[in-house]
């Protein structure tokens, strides 16, 4: 058995604590089972590298589960497939580390197919050792999706048939397929020769990762002889005389030549100008004191609708905006997702001089409607004694209820006239302070650069802002 | 300090990094999507790491990881991308594993919508994936605490080494409201069970198998003590105008709010309503419930939902009071005035 020569190795542990079973010495593998073989590979590799201290394994759900019984290193435990996402956040935080995934065939082939392709994709550095044995050791014996053709196992009793569950996969051919691999090479388990390979390919495939290279995998063909139901010299010669046939070995993708060694970076722990990196200000940019506007327009509760593009999402915000930037309680809730491509938009804003309860606004005290099927929509909603403004140049009928107040605002064409129909909804801000004093000009000014990104568009929205005032206070003469 | 107007989900992301979170693996999903946007904006500026993973299944995955190097780290989803990663949620807390992870919940089930909805409530909080174990869930109800509480969820998670979701709604993640951003965490506690890439190592693993059942008996007999020590000490809950109510309606996230507008209204009226806003989905505050049904009529929960967390307050009040339920689903969010004249008609028997 190979399991007395593995306690030799100074990256396994004297003594397998963790195994919870009578026998600590050994480990749990059948005879003749590939995985101590390779077991043993890595951890000679790991000690004449003297990597064992930076290693972490990431081991995954199948005969191998319990490698961190033996290996004496970092060991982090992964559901089925997962390991080599769990490779990568273990990679990414600890940069200095070497991290290992080790995997079996139904494991990486089978249930983690997506995260091993993505890994290799990524070029994730890290190292995959991926043991293809052609069927399901640890639970029995079922078909995995190397199981080659005619082959017997539990769920493939009369022999995989490609017509119904296809034909052996070819991992190793799969990923060199893809741009990002550094080195995937197919090894196997059986004579001498071949584990010399097999000894070569573990030794480069870390060495690449200790070189910061990028992504690489090592593929062995490895006996189960319990699974295969055969003796263990039995199962070496079923390797060289059919596994090899489907999975021939040899080197699929070495880039490493053309791939410059990088140093790794430990991650280190930063917290200076957080504020200033998050973009979070430290001083109020204005401050006005909060406007109170007498009468049914105090605490307004705002619905805006429009056409998506029409800026009523803008609008609202900078209603918000200018809101807490004068020392009001504010909400902005907008409608939101893939529906605004559809046409329509609308948000609700409340300003208040109290905390704000409700941000939904299912009674508007104010209504800015934009297009016809949002005054149709909402008109209806507004509060008695609340306010309708809309824009008469898009729509061409008044609203019909009696006891609310109405602003019609041509403000399209207001805003053409300024060259520039998105500023519509600027033309109705306006119209709405002047009418309602709810905010102050100069609040409304302070908060334009903060909503508004694009600064040579700031002077134009202005402009449209005072047409909006001037529009209600000469109608008012 | 000055405010910033900011949306739910953006104010995540500032509360993570203030709260020393520097990998982020994630998936895209509306209503959430915003909590990956900026993590992939601000965490490379800020020395951290944000990974677009190839699903949720992969990204709870790499979260695994990166909480088992003991670094602060988080995923954030919607509804069926939280399906997707239950079973790492149930290996995270097998392994005790301390991560955030942040559901900004919309309409389903199935693909649903994009709404707010509150459909989630028992897949978070009641398991959704296998085994004994209990999330740490908190719900927040405004902007402001979706900085707060994500920052209060890396604290519990360190505290306790256990995972803990935020659980939001659509319209708390995409809501814009005034945030004050508290200052950074400048030390991170000293995680010594944590993979670190060092000598060390060999005395510690990140593993949630245990093959024999008396140890994984006692693994899940540790597993409840904490839950039970987290119960006694984390319950978190606003009461809004209960001191002298006669009914008591409940509701968290965004119900919670339109529900402090019904109070308001009521109260207006001459009626003696107030309010109960569960902040921990788990621990529940049934406790504190139990107190108020001793001094009240009758409760009324609102959920987004076909009737989740009325479940819990039921068990809470033991059939003492009539605990009586309204909802909406699919996205649809009640009017205040809906749930007022609900509680009207409850209260004069109509
Ligand atoms: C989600 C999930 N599905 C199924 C299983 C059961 N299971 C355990 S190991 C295994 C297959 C292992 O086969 P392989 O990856 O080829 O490894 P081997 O045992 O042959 O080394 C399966 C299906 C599981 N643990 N988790
Ligand atoms: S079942 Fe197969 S893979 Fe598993 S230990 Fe035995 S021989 Fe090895």
């Amino acid at each position: 058995m190979v399991d007395k020569v593995l306690a030799k190795s100074d990256s396994f542990y004297k003594i397998y604590e963790r195994n919870t079973g009578a026998n600590k010495e050994s480990t749990h593998y059948c005879p003749g089972c590939g995985h101590g073989v390779l077991h043993k590979l890595i951890a000679e590799a790991l000690d004449d590298f003297q990597l064992r201290e930076r290693t972490v394994l990431a081991s995954p759900v199948g005969c191998s589960v319990f490698a961190y019984y033996y290996f004496r290193t970092g060991n982090v435990q992964c559901a089925h497939g997962r390991a080599p996402a769990v490779a990568t956040g273990i990679k990414r935080s600890l940069p200095h580390s070497i991290v290992i995934s080790y995997q079996g065939d139904g494991d990486l082939a089978a249930i983690g197919g997506n995260e091993i392709l993505q890994a290799a994709n990524r070029g994730e550095n890290i190292t995959v050792f991926f043991v293809n044995n052609a069927i399901y050791g640890m639970t029995g014996g079922q078909m995995a999706p190397t199981t080659l053709v005619g082959q017997r196992t539990t769920t493939s009793p009369y022999g995989r048939n490609p017509g119904n569950e296809g034909f052996p996969i070819r991992m190793s051919e799969l990923i060199s397929q893809l741009e990002a691999p550094v080195y995937v090479e197919r090894v196997a388990l059986t004579d001498a020769k071949n584990t010399s390979k097999a000894r070569r390919a573990v030794r480069k495939a870390l060495q690449l990762q200790m070189e910061n290279k990028g992504f690489s995998l090592v593929e062995v063909l490895s006996a189960c002889p319990s699974g295969w139901k055969m003796t263990p010299v039995q199962a070496k010669e079923w390797i060289n005389d059919y596994l090899i046939k489907q999975f021939p070995l040899g080197v699929y993708r070495d880039r490493s030549e053309s791939v410059p060694a990088v140093e790794s970076k430990r991650f280190v722990f930063q917290s200076a100008d957080l504020w200033t990196k998050l973009d979070i200000p430290t001083q109020e940019p204005f401050a006005s004191g909060g406007q109170p506007c007498a009468g049914p327009q105090d605490n307004p509760r705002i619905k805006l609708a429009g056409f998506g593009g029409q800026g009523v999402l803008v609008l609202g915000l900078m209603l918000a905006q200018a809101g807490m930037q004068s020392g009001l309680h504010v909400s902005w809730i907008p409608s939101y997702g893939p529906e605004m491509r559809g046409g329509t938009a609308n948000c609700h804003v409340n300003l208040s001089h109290r905390r704000i309860g409700s941000p939904v606004v299912s009674r508007p005290t104010v209504l800015v409607a934009m297009n016809l099927p949002s005054l149709e929509k909402f008109e209806t909603e507004v509060a008695a004694g609340g306010l309708i403004i809309y824009d008469s140049s898009l729509i061409d009928r008044p609203p019909q209820r009696k006891d609310v107040q109405v602003l019609a605002i041509p403000a399209t064409e207001m805003a053409d006239q300024l060259g520039n129909t998105r500023i519509a909804n600027m033309v109705i801000l306006g119209a709405y302070i002047a009418l309602t004093g709810c905010l102050s000009k100069e609040s409304i000014t302070a908060a334009l650069p903060e909503v508004v990104k694009r600064k040579n568009l700031v002077p134009l929205n202005q402009q449209a802002l005072e047409k909006g005032m001037e529009f209600v206070v000469s109608s008012k003469h | 300090m000055a405010k910033q107007l900011i949306k739910g989900n953006d104010a995540v992301v500032k509360g993570a990094i203030l709260a020393g979170c520097r990998f982020f693996f994630g998936y895209p999903i509306t209503p959430a999507s915003e909590i990956a946007e900026d993590a992939a904006y601000y965490l490379p500026l800020v020395g951290g790491v944000f990974l677009q993973a190839e699903s949720e299944i992969a990204s709870i995955n790499m979260v695994y990881g990166a909480a088992g190097c003991g670094v602060r780290t988080m995923t954030a989803s919607s509804s069926p991308g939280i399906s997707l990663k239950m079973e790492g949620i149930s290996y995270c807390a097998g392994a005790e594993l301390p991560l955030v992870l942040v559901d900004v919940s919309r309409g389903g089930p199935g693909l649903g919508n994009i709404g707010p909805e509150q459909g989630d409530y028992n897949q978070i909080v009641k398991g959704g994936g296998h085994g004994n174990y209990k999330l740490i869930v908190l719900a927040p109800n405004s902007s402001q605490e979706m900085c707060d509480l994500t920052m209060l969820c890396f604290e519990l998670a360190d505290r306790y080494r256990t995972p803990v979701v935020l659980m939001a709604d659509g319209f708390i993640g995409q809501m814009m409201e005034p945030v004050e951003f508290p200052p950074p965490v400048e030390h991170l506690p000293e995680k010594p069970w944590a993979i670190q890439g060092d000598a060390l190592d060999e005395n510690r693993i990140i593993t949630s198998i245990q093959l024999e059942p008396e140890l994984l008996e006692k693994h899940n007999q540790k597993l409840q003590e904490k839950y039970a020590l987290i119960a006694e000490h984390e319950v978190r809950y606003e009461d809004y105008q209960v001191e002298d109510a006669d009914f008591v309606i409940i509701g968290y996230g965004v119900v919670s709010r339109i529900l402090q507008t019904v109070v308001d209204d009521l109260r207006s009226q001459g009626r003696r309503v107030g309010m109960v806003r569960p902040i921990t989905l788990w621990p529940f505050p049934s406790v504190h419930l139990a107190e108020v049904a001793a001094k009240v009529k009758g409760f009324l929960v609102v959920e987004l939902s076909n009737g989740q967390m009325v479940d819990d307050v039921r068990l809470a009040v033991e059939c003492r009071i009539p605990v009586h339920f309204y909802n909406r689903m699919g996205g649809m969010v009640p009017s205040t005035e809906e749930i007022a004249e609900k509680v009207l008609t409850l209260l004069e028997g109509r």
